[in-house]
């Protein structure tokens, strides 16, 4: 018996012989992250981390639209000089890589990552190292395609990059590298944070807390981390087949040498389509969050919903060639695309039932979080429908590739994802920041934004069918598109306003905003059970579930389990399925290692764009930083 | 089913919506079939959003009682919703396999292949069409760019072939879009059914130019096309008077020769559009321009400055040469 | 502090790198006219010093730009050069992947021999080609021997396969008197 479990036994402290605030205070200590640059570098606590991963992704979404906004204005008139093609070419690019590789996925995560760990009663979330190493490598491949754009190297093939544009013929210099290499910092940051989010669902939740009494929001998440898994490889594998054509002279698109450009598409679009689920998925999660609280009513049809995002997220696996309905493959291959493109309308418009049926049946209290619900109803039914439209073959050689798709995806990705996003802020911002955003304030955010966003995208309908194709710089006077694109600009400045005027709102209330207290809205998950900010530890002891809506069901006080160690970083691993609890778990202490390890992936991966060693000198600078972390240390951590 | 499309087209025109190049203004039976599908969609789609709008807004206005408990369900309230909602899912079932067979039929429409009495075959390049008019005899071939004609009536094949990036072959008028991919042939069939000039545009992004890749169709008269067609195979009939002499006395001697044909002349390069017939088109530089003496001169001065990024580089010429070329090119009719 | 220099100093020359390789120029001055490089067609002059040379330094522009360097590959077969030269393996004309020059191997060299064209074959393309398109297509058959930098060197067309790209190529600097008489290698 070593000196140190001999200590071990000896300071073994329970939370059973601890309480209130000591017990917090110990447990925070515990738990804690030092203050300080170091801190900072090391912390593997997932509220931190899910806090950066919400701010870098905003200021990813505002960069873009910025993007977004230099376009339009651009566009509001016929042959304006404003924008020349190369600057407008590289805008378009970075808009849309931006806001679905920087910012539609990534903050889907970042409330996963904080929230899922709080809403199943844990400690932290799963591998909390890899989380904060997919936060770094994140981060650095934002910041190295942003970079690139204001030195000129930023690419400008569009956000799918089609060979044989974006290939090494018509593609000079490193543009189109740099957005291929972005995807692969973004896909493994993305891929690290589902498997974590799978785990942490399937194998830390609260006692009690069995398959049916997940909350919907986790359920939503937890199902689109499975499609992340399995829909992310493929673009990495499109990307790097990219790269590599360009780089060392593979012929993978080559036709003349055997290759196709239309692999490439099929690689693409095989991730392109769950991608854009990718970015739904999480948002139903946060509708249902809403929905719930607001109409005070517990969910109606639990079960149908989550078989809906389990449909959904099968489903979307079987779509991807409705993007390429005018490359000339067989038509009877494309018809079963049409149909099981409208298939999907299916599980989509049940959840969309069930919800209104636990408005119908409830008693919606109108604050702003259900306000953006409200919205997102009427935008993102709006362009799922139109989405049904695309899908016929025959009216998608029309439309295809014209401002009434630019239309269709913003109607369904705005309305269906950025909605209810900026409801989950001012839902979940009291818990992230412990006071409440200004409800006049996200009233004038809410009727700008979507009067904003319906003037603007609506008229590109019509533009679409006036024959306006997409990601032109310019157009004659003679197309008689002036008009509307001057209204959808006037639209997108009003959005733009409404953006600013949201960020005023959080500026101010993280300064002056009341205070919210535990459970300001009267919420029924487990996140509420706790104070606002949590404390690095979540909960003093975990929860004992004992119901889909655990605070509404228990109001005085929720039962709890006891016995976890106080002294170590410690939490409950349960059964998957009906969450019986079965090991005190150790969770590892802050490091720097993760850090190291992102720097290491990310010389890498940017040194590969220029030369094919970089990926054996990389490596082998990564398996340093590897070995680093995982290096045995027989830490108190391992014991007990 | 007639009066709401009506109602539409008469607010979009309203809008001031005069439409040179879009689908909701069909003018061959593919085109037809196609603007009916969609406005059957868009009834359909948009009565649909309509009614999950009035039951959303009717939900927001049936209250429980203030302090009710939140997991307190009336059992009977929640079997008559679960009857409503499964039988809206069914519907929304049923109401997709009536869209998926309405738009399968209307493909097998689309696509189904008639004889051809004229063949194009399309090689799409970086910013600009090329059209070889395909013939069994090979003398009747001919090449020409941006613009070309077919007969009312007639069934047309055009076969599309890129020859750098993907675009995609698009006059929305007469038929859906199909894209050129580089490796591929794609074709595109239909038949025109009234004359007119239709403006075509690229519509798969490819490159810098790619707004300003537009074509124009025109379709006449059986016999006008013909004679049309004899005049283009027909070699440039030599300048009669002296200033389009000299004009091609300084077309031959500049570095147009390196990338454009005038059959008739010595002029043989084959990386530009075929000038031969240049002055005869409608427009110039794909769409972009109206075809006048002045546009040519403006484009042949700065083409950098009218479409950026174009394979065209920058010719130094004398006014008087500028002039005499315009004036040369204008007359090849 | 000072590591702190050092690294900025480098990294703001490898962002200026980027910036000239990744620049569109497709617009030429349309006032300028011919660049007058004063060029020396052999490595001997009298006295200990080599030739004087007089450049105007355009060529460094053209080397270092992807844009112009891909655009020289393409008007290399739109322009036929192919036709004497194949794919830089030479056939009438003399190979252009190797170190050999006959006249010249530095850019400006090169640009001089297709403005003027050579004995035996070399046709004289000023007025036919645009100055700035002479200088794109030299920086290409720069490009061919590696003589540009190689992140800005085109890749591989998408097109049947002749050898590796331009970005793959071996580096084959010019020999310095390294050329050949022509009538030591094509008789009259």
């Amino acid at each position: 018996m070593s000196a140190t479990a001999a200590t071990n036994e000896a300071s073994d402290l329970r939370d059973t012989a601890l309480d209130g605030p000591e017990l917090r205070v110990r447990l925070s200590k515990t738990w804690g992250t030092e203050s300080g640059l170091w801190g900072a570098l090391t912390t593997v606590d997932h509220k931190i981390i899910g806090r950066r991963y919400l701010i870098t992704t905003f200021v990813f979404l505002f960069l873009a639209g910025l993007a977004a906004v230099a376009m339009r204005l651009q566009l509001a008139q016929p042959e304006s000089k404003l924008i020349g093609p190369d600057l407008y070419n590289q805008l378009f690019t970075m808009h849309g890589t931006t806001m679905m590789f920087l910012f539609g996925v990534p903050v889907g995560e970042a409330f996963a990552v904080y929230l899922v760990p709080l809403m199943v009663g844990t400690r932290n979330i799963a591998f909390p190292r890899l989380n904060a190493f997919s936060y770094w490598v994140f981060l650095f491949g934002g910041l190295f395609l942003w970079i690139s754009f204001f030195l000129n190297i930023g690419p400008d093939v569009g956000w799918f990059a089609y060979v044989p544009l974006s290939g090494p013929e018509f593609s000079p210099g490193k543009r189109a590298d740099t957005w291929a290499q972005m995807i692969t910092f973004t896909e493994v940051a993305g891929l690290a944070v589902a498997i974590e989010i799978v785990v942490t669902v399937l194998k830390q939740r609260a006692p009690g807390m069995t398959l049916d009494r997940i909350p919907l929001f986790v359920w939503a998440v937890f199902i689109n981390s499975l499609v992340i898994i399995f829909a992310l490889p493929a673009v990495v594998v499109a990307s790097s087949f990219l790269i590599m054509d360009r780089l060392i002279g593979t012929h993978l698109f080559n036709p003349a040498e055997g290759g196709d450009a239309l692999l490439f598409q099929h690689l693409f679009w095989f991730f392109g389509h769950p991608e854009v689920y990718i970015i739904f998925l999480p948002a139903t999660g946060m509708v249902s969050a809403i929905v719930v609280t607001f109409a005070r009513r517990q969910a109606f049809g639990y079960l149908a919903l989550v078989l809906s995002l389990i449909a959904v997220a099968f489903l979307s696996f079987g779509l991807w060639v409705h993007h390429m309905f005018t490359t000339g493959l067989p038509q009877l291959g494309y018809a079963f695309f049409t149909a099981s493109s409208m298939l999907i309308a299916v599980p989509n418009g049940l959840q969309i039932f069930c919800w209104i049926a636990t408005l119908w049946d409830g008693r919606p209290d109108f604050k702003t979080p259900l306000l953006f619900v409200l919205g997102f109803f009427f935008i993102f039914v709006a362009g799922g429908l139109s989405g049904v439209l695309l899908a016929s073959v025959p009216l998608d050689t029309q439309v295809h590739d014209t401002y009434f798709v630019v239309a269709h995806f913003h109607y369904v990705l705005i309305g269906g994802a950025v909605f209810p996003i900026l409801g989950a802020i001012y839902y979940w911002f009291p818990k992230f920041t412990g006071r409440m955003l200004s409800e006049r304030l996200g009233r004038w955010h809410f009727w700008l934004a979507f009067v904003g966003f319906n003037v603007a995208f609506f008229a590109m309908h019509i533009s679409g069918l006036m024959g306006m194709p997409r990601r032109v710089y310019t157009y004659t006077a003679e197309m008689n598109w002036g008009a509307l694109n001057l209204v959808s600009t006037i639209g997108a400045l009003m959005l733009a306003a409404s953006f600013a005027l949201f960020l005023f709102n959080i500026l101010r209330s993280m300064r002056v905003g009341a205070i919210a207290g535990d459970n300001p809205w009267g919420a029924g998950t487990l996140e509420w059970a706790t104070a606002s900010p949590p404390p690095p530890h979540n909960f003093d002891r975990i929860p004992f579930v004992t119901s889909r809506e655990p605070l509404w069901a228990e109001r005085d006080s929720l039962p709890v389990v006891t016995g976890l160690r106080v002294d170590n970083r410690e939490l409950i691993a349960s059964t998957v399925t009906e969450a019986r609890a079965e090991l005190r778990e150790p969770s590892p202490e802050p490091s720097i290692w993760p850090f190291l390890a992102a720097i290491a992936t990310g010389i890498t991966f940017v040194a590969s764009i220029f030369s094919p060693w970089a990926v054996v000198w990389g490596g082998a600078l990564v398996a340093i930083t590897l070995i680093g972390w995982f290096w045995p240390k027989g830490s108190k951590e391992d014991e007990g | 089913m007639r009066r709401p499309a009506t109602i539409l087209v008469l607010l979009l025109a309203l809008a001031g919506c005069n439409t040179i190049q879009s689908p909701l203004d069909p003018a061959s039976p593919q085109a037809h079939d196609l603007n009916r599908l969609f406005w059957i969609f868009v009834a359909v789609l948009g009565a649909i959003w309509l009614a999950v709008m009035v039951a959303l807004a009717v939900a927001l206005r049936a209250p429980r009682p203030a302090g009710a408990d939140p997991l307190a369900t009336d059992r009977g309230r929640d079997r008559r919703f679960g009857i409503v909602i499964t039988g809206l899912a069914v519907a929304t079932g049923v109401m997709v396999l009536v869209l998926t067979g309405l738009s399968y039929a209307a493909q097998r429409r689309l696509f189904a292949v008639e004889e051809e009495a004229v063949t194009i075959r399309v090689m799409g390049q970086q910013w600009w069409w090329q059209f070889t008019y395909e013939d069994v005899d090979a003398s009747r071939t001919f090449i020409t760019a941006n613009e070309f004609h077919v007969p009312v009536g007639k069934p047309v094949k055009v076969k599309l072939n890129a020859v750098d990036v993907i675009h995609s072959f698009w006059v929305p008028s007469l038929m859906g879009k199909q894209d050129l991919i580089p490796g591929r042939e794609n074709d595109i069939r239909f038949v025109a059914e009234r004359p007119g000039v239709y403006r075509g545009q690229c519509a798969e992004f490819c490159g810098l130019q790619h707004a300003h890749m537009g074509l124009l169709v025109v379709v006449e008269a059986p016999e006008d096309f013909e004679r049309w067609r004899e005049a283009q195979i027909s070699a440039a009939q030599p300048p009669t008077d002296s200033e389009r002499q000299k004009g091609l006395e300084a077309f031959l001697s500049k570095p147009c020769v390196m990338c454009h044909t005038v059959r008739g002349t010595p002029a043989g390069g084959r990386t530009g559009p075929d000038l031969t017939h240049v002055g005869g088109r409608l427009t110039l530089a794909a769409g972009t321009l109206p075809m006048s003496r002045g546009n040519l001169a403006a484009w042949i001065v700065d083409p950098h400055g009218i479409k950026p990024g174009v394979n065209m580089p920058l010719i130094k010429l004398d006014p008087d040469e500028l002039n005499s070329i315009a004036a040369y090119l204008e007359g090849l009719k | 502090m000072k590591a702190a220099k050092v690294v900025l100093l480098c990294l703001a020359g490898a962002l200026s790198a980027g910036c000239q390789r990744e620049d569109r120029a497709y617009r030429s001055n349309p006032v300028a006219s011919e660049t007058r490089e004063e060029i020396a067609l052999v490595s001997i002059a009298p006295g200990p010093n080599p030739p004087a040379v007089y450049t105007t330094g355009k060529g460094r522009e053209f080397e270092n730009n992807a844009f112009h360097l891909s655009q020289g590959k393409r008007l290399y077969s739109w322009f036929n050069c192919n036709g004497c030269h194949a794919n830089g393996g030479g056939g009438m004309g003399p190979p252009l992947i190797d170190d050999r020059w006959i006249y010249g191997g530095s850019i400006e060299n090169i640009v001089a021999t297709i403005r003027e064209g050579r004995p035996n074959g070399m046709p004289s393309f000023r007025g036919k080609i645009p100055d700035d398109q002479i200088w794109e297509v030299a920086a290409y058959v720069r490009s061919m021997s590696g003589n540009v930098p190689k992140s800005a060197a085109p890749a591989r067309r998408d097109d049947m396969h002749p050898g590796p790209a331009e970005n793959r190529t071996a580096t084959s600097p010019p020999v310095p008197g390294g050329i050949v008489p022509p009538s030591g290698q094509m008789p009259q």
